[in-house]
């Protein structure tokens, strides 16, 4: 079931020369992925995108059209961002898309990410809140229970948006919620984030520390929703980062010390599955030192498939399996009790808020 | 095929099954509706559009009611574009401007292979002429009139500017009219064919006109951009035009742009490009015969 998408993301060359019915039903799947821009950006700086049939080529112009606006709006943010906060004697570590692009990694191609992260030590989320709401942003969740569920649960605060340039931001203090039942020590990742060329306060995690997160984020903290993205991004980063021939050697040991093995092990098995990531076999048998039980696997195995491949936009199934999934993702993040509470004053105020 | 190919309920149930791909100008909208009275609306509207048989679609679009228990309590629609929703639930009676309200959002919002501003475009002898203007100023009136009078509509809402050559290309489509401009058009161009009235919109009450067969049967002839027009209704004003400054003409066309910031160096140079190939102009009127008098002028003066 590996469908038109999985194909392209493979092998991009190959999607150059669909005709127009196919193209509808791959960019349909691209754009449920957000993987279309990428897809844009590939074809177009491999010089392909004039093999692709007319109407379609406007569209996949636009896409990359797309990409770049973002980029330069996600560079602006940072810039500012690092001015709001350059009274806070803190180290700002950038997280995900706004890392990728600032460190000028392949991986930032086509990557539209709605929102910057960032990570900041724990002691110092007050002032930098308060530093940012000064400088024109304001809390994007104004409920109260959202409010309250954040602040005591969540390892972030609630998204903070800017008044005038609607962009929001995402602080955190770790990468993953509290009442997770995974505790990789921030501190460490923060202590080993290199700075941004220029200096300054801005840094990104370092090359290990990125894929583990990313892992994390993708296999401990979600529930793989648009997961194959996360994938995409993890295989080339891999990838990339293994063309220092220590990478692999460093990676290994940094995932048992983070606490972050389990979701690193997922990782290599299902991008080398699904994406063909080159992974050395080494590597493969020592992150299977973190493999779950035989019986977990067997699940994971058949449910994330369902999760990150792409579905038929016209007959969307796997409702079940993707519901198993975000049951999972909760139970991952917070103890029993808590979840039962938090799912259903969820569902309650879905039935019975207001809408708008 | 067109739409007028089909008779209402075949169309109305082509629209609840496997969908209808309306094509506007360079953009096809695949669109799946189980609302009746949409279905009938757009089938009386855009009668002459074509329909595509297959291919590509650049947009998905459905407009449902939501799920959920919400929808007994009042009655809601949504606009979903690759089944997510685009906006919050609309009023459920007012489905067609929610549909053309969204399909200006996802044109403006993803057309990015050309520049887009907000105008209304009209082509005479090959040279098009774009009124970019706010709400409220009498453009689509003006607009509408000018498209029965000798003036080919290229568009009501939106200018494509194409910027490899800087040609306008035509996306022809029912003009919205609200209020008593419904009134003036109906007595201005009697022959007009009007949708049904829309009541209780965020513009008051509103209708759509369907464009002419022409219009849009030269959907796919672009026009050269020659004049820029600021169009502004008053009450008893005579109708007059004014010379507009470039550089102002071109910072109030970039404030009209609905992806001016979003095409970078591209959208400046392309923008730059239009002001430079045209005259700049505001026009003042209150009498919509003087208005189409006074562009019938325009349009006999030589180019350059």
């Amino acid at each position: 079931m590996a469908g038109p998408l999985l194909d392209a993301i493979l092998d991009p060359a190959s999607a150059a020369g669909l005709d127009a019915a196919s193209w509808d039903l791959l960019l349909r799947q691209a754009r449920a992925g957000k993987l279309h821009a990428r897809l844009a950006a590939t074809l177009l700086d491999r010089g392909l995108l004039d093999k692709v049939v007319e109407p379609v080529r406007a569209r996949l112009l636009a896409y990359a059209t797309m990409s770049d606006t973002h980029d330069r709006g996600a560079r602006w943010e940072v810039d500012r961002i690092a001015a709001a906060l350059r009274g806070v004697d803190t180290p700002v570590v950038l997280l995900k898309g706004a890392a990728y692009l600032m460190s000028g990694l392949p991986v930032a191609r086509g990557r539209l990410a709605d929102d910057v992260d960032i990570l900041v030590p724990k002691a110092r989320i007050g002032e930098v809140e308060q530093a940012l709401l000064a400088h024109g942003w304001q809390p994007l969740k104004v409920d109260p229970y959202d409010q309250r569920y954040y602040r005591r649960y969540m390892h972030e605060l609630p998204p903070l948006r800017h008044a005038r340039r609607h962009s929001t931001i995402d602080v955190h203090h770790t990468i993953l919620p509290e009442t997770s039942r995974l505790r990789p020590d921030a501190a460490e990742l923060i202590r080993g984030a290199t700075p941004l060329r220029g200096g300054g306060p801005v840094h990104v995690l370092r090359p290990t520390d990125m894929v583990l997160h990313g892992a994390a984020h993708l296999f401990h903290d979600g529930s793989l929703d648009g997961g194959l993205r996360d994938l995409v991004d993890l295989d080339d980063l891999l990838r990339h980062f293994a063309r220092d021939p220590a990478f692999w050697d460093e990676l290994l040991p940094r995932a048992g010390g983070l606490n972050l093995g389990r979701p690193l092990f997922y990782t290599l098995r299902y991008a080398k599955r699904f994406l063909g990531t080159p992974v050395p076999a080494d590597a493969l048998a020592a992150a299977g030192a973190h493999r779950p039980g035989r019986l977990a696997l067997a699940l994971m195995d058949r449910l994330v498939p369902a999760a990150l491949l792409p579905v038929d936009p016209d007959r969307p199934g796997g409702g079940f399996r993707r519901w198993l999934l975000y049951v999972r993702s909760h139970w991952l993040r917070m103890p029993p009790h808590l979840l039962a509470w938090h799912l259903s004053t969820k569902g309650l105020k879905r039935l019975f808020g207001k809408p708008g | 095929m067109r739409v007028e190919d089909l008779d209402p309920p075949a169309f109305r149930e082509r629209l609840r099954g496997e969908g209808v791909r309306l094509r506007t100008g360079p953009f096809v909208t695949s669109l799946r509706t189980t609302y009746k009275e949409l279905a009938d609306a757009i089938h009386c509207v855009y009668l002459d559009h074509e329909i595509e048989e297959g291919g590509f679609a650049d947009f998905h679009v459905a407009i449902v009611p939501p799920r959920g228990i919400r929808r007994w309590i009042r009655s809601q629609a949504l606009f979903l574009l690759d089944g997510w929703p685009l906006f919050e639930p609309y009023p459920g009676d007012l489905t067609m401007p929610l549909f053309e309200w969204g399909l200006n959002w996802c044109f403006g919002g993803a057309g990015h292979e050309y520049l887009i501003l907000h105008a209304a475009v009209l082509e005479r002898d090959g040279r098009a002429l774009l009124m970019p203007a706010k709400p409220g100023v009498g453009k689509s009136t003006l607009c509408a009139a000018l498209a029965h009078r000798g003036w080919r509509l290229l568009s009501d809402e939106m200018a494509l500017l194409r910027p490899s050559d800087g040609m306008v290309l035509p996306i022809p489509r029912p003009i919205g009219l609200k209020e008593e401009s419904i009134e003036v058009i109906r007595r201005f161009v009697p022959e007009a064919k009007f949708g049904p009235l829309w009541h209780g919109t965020v513009k008051g009450t509103v209708a759509h006109l369907r464009p002419p067969a022409d219009a849009v049967r030269r959907a796919r002839e672009p026009a050269t951009p020659a004049w820029i027009v600021f169009p502004s209704w008053r009450r008893g004003v005579p109708a007059r035009f004014a010379p507009h400054g470039r550089a102002d003409a071109f910072l109030r066309c970039a404030d009209h742009g609905l992806n001016y910031a979003a095409l970078g160096l591209r959208g400046f140079e392309t923008l730059a490009a239009l002001v430079d190939r045209c005259r700049c102009l505001e026009f003042e009127y209150g009498e919509l015969a003087e208005a189409v008098a006074a562009f019938e002028r325009l349009a006999s003066e030589p180019a350059g």
